[in-house]
């Protein structure tokens, strides 16, 4: 616990100071109100990604439904914000839009996760399109109409904390006992079963997770947009979340966090080109896909420790 | 009675774009995102050639799957062959995206309205009983039909198909006995992207209605339609296809027509659970 005090505040003091710069440079004029838009954008893409990450990258199951757990949070908390508009109501909807998605993650990972590869990301894909034809039809989510004057109640402080907030449950998830019982599960099945590690426990329990953090994802946005309909959640929005995933750098949670500030900054640009934005955005990842199939940060990771013992190590030899 | 004959239609339309994924996921185990895009082309096609060269339907048929059989292998030289010894998720995200770019460019293009096909055939209605089925009903079934048992004559019975079952097997064993990789996998693209295009002229001619963002959902549903039977087998592919026509037809019929995508979904789920690999896979025994 001690030796880790030291990377932990480094961590604490790199998100304040991160918090501070990016409202000074708002105070300022540096970024204005669309800035702020891109930034609140790029945040809640990070949630979802890190999250997707953690089921793709590091439990190495292959998921095509993110978009559906994601609806689920979006829902959840339009509807109770909706009737309670403050941040407490914030708070409650995204933790029972992250409960409720976590538990259809688990009715539908026990089954599914027994699959693998191609059969388990179409299985999940059409778990999604179940989800949002679900929603498509039942009166409270008001049909193909979807909710709207959802209350503006995730603002960028929220995203920012909510951001810290998930990347540190995740990263930490990762690096425990746990963690490598998950990744474990990604090299080998067969051998990390022979070691006694309960494979269908930690895919399940990395799903999950996973999912839960799609639903808060989901309900910033749908406290952001202030609409929501069932078509924003189709596959496409999956997809979205996949590409970051992947262009960053699968089992990269840095190369998330990367990914998606460029696809962010990347569409922000792109807006003056009108139609032929998507064109040159697919163009965009074809290329960066064939020039760097392996994403943009590999399996790199920005560590402060690496930091520190390089930093270290250099002085022992400066000493020597 | 009605509705088995409107879903073998539809049904023939998904075989064909179904036989598209299977080949190609069966030789490089790459889910070809862009396939239903190619289907998309191949209506647009069938559409300018119709209007601006006056093609009759049988001549838009052929030269659409030329066309898409040529679109076929440039995209496989251009963006997937340079991504073939990456990871398999890299070349998913390049397929994904070429299908943005395709569907972006069109709708760039030519603009994203709906368009309506022209009529290149004269519809007949002919009524046997209770049953009403129109000739280009009967000219999907038998046109489709014609094209997969040529498709399964070329897997057979060419030197070609041998080379194509012999790189799905085992790439590498195939290469030493001299078989050229590359030319095999452009040859499947070309067959895959073909059949598409006659799917798209077809369901042109049978809608009447064509725009650029028409291939998703077919292609998704294709793609079930493939893994429902097991990916990778041609046969397999085909039965898929009418399988999920005849889901969609009869949900739809019974009056569940907003729960009918749902329902393939579901069916497909249910499959997989029960058998892993498909109707017609074989679940191959892990070794340590």
């Amino acid at each position: 616990m001690k030796k880790n005090l030291k990377y932990n505040l480094t961590w604490l003091a790199i998100m304040v100071v991160g918090y501070v710069v990016i409202n000074l440079l708002e105070f300022v004029g540096v970024i204005d109100q669309f800035g702020e838009n891109t930034m609140v954008l790029i945040g809640i893409n990070i949630i979802l990604a890190t999250g997707l990450n953690l089921i793709i990258g590091f439990s190495g199951q292959f998921s095509l439904g993110h978009a559906g757990f994601m609806a689920i949070g979006a829902y959840v908390c339009a509807l109770i914000t909706s009737s309670i508009s403050t941040p407490m109501g914030m708070a409650i909807g995204m933790i029972a839009g992250a409960a409720v998605s976590a538990l259809v993650a688990l009715i539908v990972g026990i089954p599914t996760l027994r699959l693998d590869g191609d059969y388990l990301a179409i299985a999940t894909m059409g778990v999604a399109e179940i989800i949002r034809i679900i929603l498509n039809n039942l009166k409270i989510t008001n049909g193909p109409a979807g909710l709207y004057n959802i209350p503006l109640l995730a603002t960028w402080p929220v995203v920012y904390l909510m951001v810290c907030v998930t990347t540190l449950i995740i990263v930490n998830f990762i690096h425990s006992r746990d963690g490598r019982a998950v990744m474990s599960v990604r090299e080998n099945e067969i051998a990390s079963e022979s070691m006694g590690v309960n494979t269908t426990k930690w895919k399940v329990l990395a799903f999950v997770i996973g999912a839960a953090t799609a639903a808060i994802g989901g309900a910033l946005h749908a406290n952001y947009i202030q609409t929501i309909a069932p078509t924003d959640f189709g596959i496409m929005e999956s997809i979205n979340i996949l590409i970051i995933v992947v262009l960053g750098g699968i089992g990269s949670i840095t190369g998330t966090f990367v990914a998606a500030a460029v696809l962010g900054l990347l569409d922000m640009i792109l807006q003056n080109f009108g139609t032929l934005r998507m064109v040159l955005y697919s163009l965009a990842l074809i290329l960066l896909m064939v020039f760097k199939p392996s994403g943009l940060l590999g399996t790199w990771e920005f560590s402060v420790r690496n930091l520190f013992n390089r930093f270290t190590k250099s002085k022992q030899k400066g000493d020597a | 009675m009605q509705q088995l004959v409107n879903g073998h239609s539809l049904g023939s339309i998904y075989a064909l774009l179904a036989l598209g994924y299977t080949m190609v996921y069966g030789i490089i185990k790459l889910i070809n995102f862009a396939h239903g895009d190619i289907y998309m082309l191949g209506a647009f096609w069938g559409y300018y050639v119709i209007n601006q060269l006056h093609f009759n339907f049988w001549l838009a048929l052929v030269s659409a799957m030329l066309f898409c059989a040529l679109v076929g292998v440039v995209i496989e030289y251009l963006a997937y062959r340079p991504l073939r010894n990456s990871p398999r998720i890299a070349a998913l995200i390049t397929a994904i995206g070429v299908s943005f770019l395709l569907e972006n460019g069109m709708a760039y293009m030519f603009s994203s309205n709906v368009r309506s096909f022209p009529q290149a055939m004269k519809v007949h209605q002919y009524h046997l009983g209770s049953i009403s089925i129109s000739n280009i009903q009967i000219l999907i079934l038998v046109v489709s039909i014609a094209l997969m048992i040529l498709l399964q004559l070329i897997v057979r019975r060419t030197k070609m198909g041998k080379a194509m079952r012999g790189v799905s097997v085992d790439p590498d064993a195939a290469q030493l006995i001299g078989i050229n990789i590359d030319r095999t996998i452009s040859f499947t693209f070309a067959l895959g992207s073909a059949m598409a295009g006659a799917a798209g002229v077809m369901i042109g001619l049978y809608y009447n209605s064509i725009d650029p963002l028409m291939g998703m959902t077919p292609g998704i549903k294709a793609f079930v339609a493939a893994v429902l039977d097991g990916i990778g087998l041609i046969l397999g592919a085909a039965i898929g296809g009418f399988v999920i026509g005849l889901l969609e037809t009869t949900m739809q019929a019974l009056g569940f027509s907003a729960f009918k995508d749902a329902a393939v979904y579901a069916v497909l789920i249910i499959i997989l659970l029960i058998r892993p690999a498909g109707i017609l896979g074989k679940k191959i025994k892990e070794k340590v």
